[in-house]
């Protein structure tokens, strides 16, 4: 070691001065508890939604329209057509939610396992799924998104449909890098060479290495197909209305945005808090299994 | 020069990427359930036209047939006609690259302009207050949709302090510069949040390579350093990021354009699905995913150029 390998006195100042103390563990125990924190409460909010307003998301109340947030029994008022914000938010974000885990855990299982074959496998079917996930980056995602739900016409299970068609490919392209790295590890040559099964040896051996890289992006995708779901919403071409989510409530509300700016702000902030619980979570998962590596 | 000896690879390269492409995009329109013609024509329909339609896309004969078609169609550039505009789909998405073309140079102006200085700065002083202020805006940057953004502008300059037009393309250069301002902002702030955050991790990486090191014993002065070691070390590899996140940036557009009715292909891709216009959704496909390629491509190139050592490999 030469004194060349230790920062100069420059950096070293720069880097340690008056920096706010936390140690890099806890840091990622933060982020995570925190996310999760914020997470969980969004879910009991909106799975459990009939228990925290008495109100229906879709019923139309013509005598009550557009009233101000803290009307009485109208939390953050009520819409053009009457219906109160609150629980259109609640209910709502049952959508939001549902796409944020159903879509990812989806892509997240049929990629990771794509890219495990292909990597483990190798040869042509190596070629043919590669070939394919390279196709499919060629695509502005939201695009295909949008064309194959074109194709399909606009439902929540053709909304699902075209995530999961489309967004398999991070996952698949991933879990191949992983796996062809991880071929090269001691354990991995010592199973082959003790002649163990494929599946074993991709399942038992080569996958755990594979997990961490994956679960880190799962978490960086759910908030992008949180925000993608969201967007197809306000373009109108989501979820169908009279259905709440809220990609289509902050499109309904920008109409009155001068008047009643929080029919479209009250869906937005929900959906910034979801995506940055997510991304803490993220954030905390990956402090924690980089460093358990 | 050794860049260029590898473009005529790459261009042949992507030859099958883009047969594969044009073959999604003609798959795409014949997953739609029930009889195409009907579809194409919607509120146009009468059983003559019908009739044309098949015959003039071979939809009675077979399917490479149909495939054949489109190719032929895609390569004159005109992929059809509009129904639903009465008009050649090539020229509609022709007119409509162009704008969004500037759109997306516009925003990537903005974003250089704001990632790379923040991303230095936080990076260079790691752990201090501006750090701290940084990342947690990155974490709210990131999770804030474009849409709720561009909302949020228009509410503040559109509405309450008016000095930016909010919508449409404007007229003549200058015109189009000031219409493009706020779309671009709106495109830039979630865009940066990813540059931001590999600046800043590059920058803490360069700042203990050893160069950096024996740069400052040599006696260099400290702003020199920054500019020649640090930056032009970290600036690589936030040139891949960049090229990578910028499909999603042409992906952005999408959205974005529609919030400021900027009368772009993402504009005109959003409208062809809600007139269920086909031919227009098909080709729209097939230009985006060609943009994204060439973006790839030029991205490659760019790196090329500033790394010397990867025209070597």
């Amino acid at each position: 070691m030469s004194i060349l390998a230790r920062p100069a006195t420059r950096i070293a100042k720069t880097g340690t001065r008056r920096r706010i103390p936390m140690p890099r563990r806890l840091r990622g125990r933060f982020s995570l508890l925190f996310g999760s924190f914020l997470l969980l409460i969004m879910i009991v909010l909106c799975v459990g939604a009939p228990l925290f307003t008495r109100y229906d998301p879709i019923e139309i109340d013509a005598l009550n329209p557009l009233l101000p947030m803290f009307s009485p029994g109208h939390l953050f008022g009520t819409d053009e057509f009457g219906r109160d914000v609150f629980a259109r938010v609640l209910y709502g974000g049952r959508y939001d939610l549902a796409i944020a885990f159903a879509a990812t855990f989806v892509t997240l299982v049929v990629g990771t396992l794509m890219g495990l074959i292909a990597g483990h496998v190798g040869g042509r079917t190596e070629t043919i799924i590669m070939r394919i996930v390279d196709l499919f980056f060629a695509f502005p995602f939201i695009v295909l998104v949008i064309a194959i739900i074109a194709s399909l016409g606009s439902s929540l299970i053709n909304l699902f449909i075209a995530l999961w068609v489309v967004s398999w490919v991070s996952y698949a392209r991933i879990s191949h890098g992983q796996t062809l790295s991880a071929k090269r590890y001691g354990y991995v040559v010592a199973a082959t060479a003790l002649g163990f099964s494929n599946l074993r040896i991709m399942f038992a051996h080569i996958l755990p290495s594979v997990l961490p890289g994956v679960i880190i992006f799962a978490m960086v995708d759910a908030v992008g197909n949180v925000l993608l779901g969201a967007s197809l919403g306000f373009l109108g071409v989501g979820i169908p209305q009279p259905t709440p989510e809220w990609g289509s409530m902050i499109a309904e509300g920008q109409n009155f945005i001068l008047s009643n700016w929080y029919l479209s702000i009250m869906p937005g902030a929900a959906l910034v808090v979801l995506g940055v619980a997510l991304s803490l979570i993220g954030d905390g998962l990956a402090d924690m299994l980089r460093t358990n590596r | 020069m050794a860049g260029f000896a590898g473009l005529g690879r790459r261009l042949v390269q992507m030859i099958p990427i883009i047969i594969g492409i044009t073959i999604v995009s003609f798959v795409l329109i014949r997953i739609v359930p029930g009889d195409p013609a009907t579809l194409i024509l919607g509120n146009h329909y009468t059983p003559e036209a019908a009739a044309a339609i098949n015959t003039n896309l071979g939809l009675n004969r077979g399917i490479l047939y149909q495939y054949w078609v489109f190719v032929k169609s895609a390569l004159s550039g005109s992929f059809g006609h509009s129904y639903s505009i009465g008009d050649s789909v090539g020229h509609l998405i022709w007119q409509g690259l162009g704008r969004t073309l500037f759109l997306i140079v516009m925003a990537g102006i903005f974003t250089a302009a704001l990632a790379i200085p923040v991303g230095l700065y936080a990076g260079l002083h790691r752990g201090r207050i501006f750090d701290q202020t940084t990342r947690v805006l990155l974490l709210v940057g990131y999770a804030l949709p474009g849409f709720l953004l561009g909302v949020l502008l228009i509410l503040v300059f559109g509405v309450k302090i008016p000095i930016l037009p909010i919508n449409g393309f404007g007229d003549g250069f200058l015109g189009h510069i000031q219409h493009l301002i706020l779309p671009s902002i709106t495109l830039a702030v979630p865009f940066s949040a990813v540059l931001v955050r590999s600046l800043r991790a590059s920058v803490i990486e360069a700042m203990t390579a050893d160069y950096v090191t024996t740069a400052l014993l040599k006696g260099i002065p400290w702003h020199r350093v920054v500019s020649r070691h640090i930056l032009r070390n970290a600036g690589m590899s936030v040139v891949v990021v960049f090229g990578v996140n910028l499909a999603f940036l042409v992906g952005g557009t999408v959205v974005i354009e529609n919030v400021f009715s900027v009368p772009g292909i993402g504009s005109l891709l959003v409208s062809s699905v809600s007139t269920r216009d086909y031919p227009v959704v098909q080709g729209l496909t097939l230009v985006f995913a060609v943009f994204v390629l060439l973006v790839n491509l030029l991205t490659d190139m760019v790196h090329v150029a500033i790394d010397p050592r990867l025209a070597v490999a």
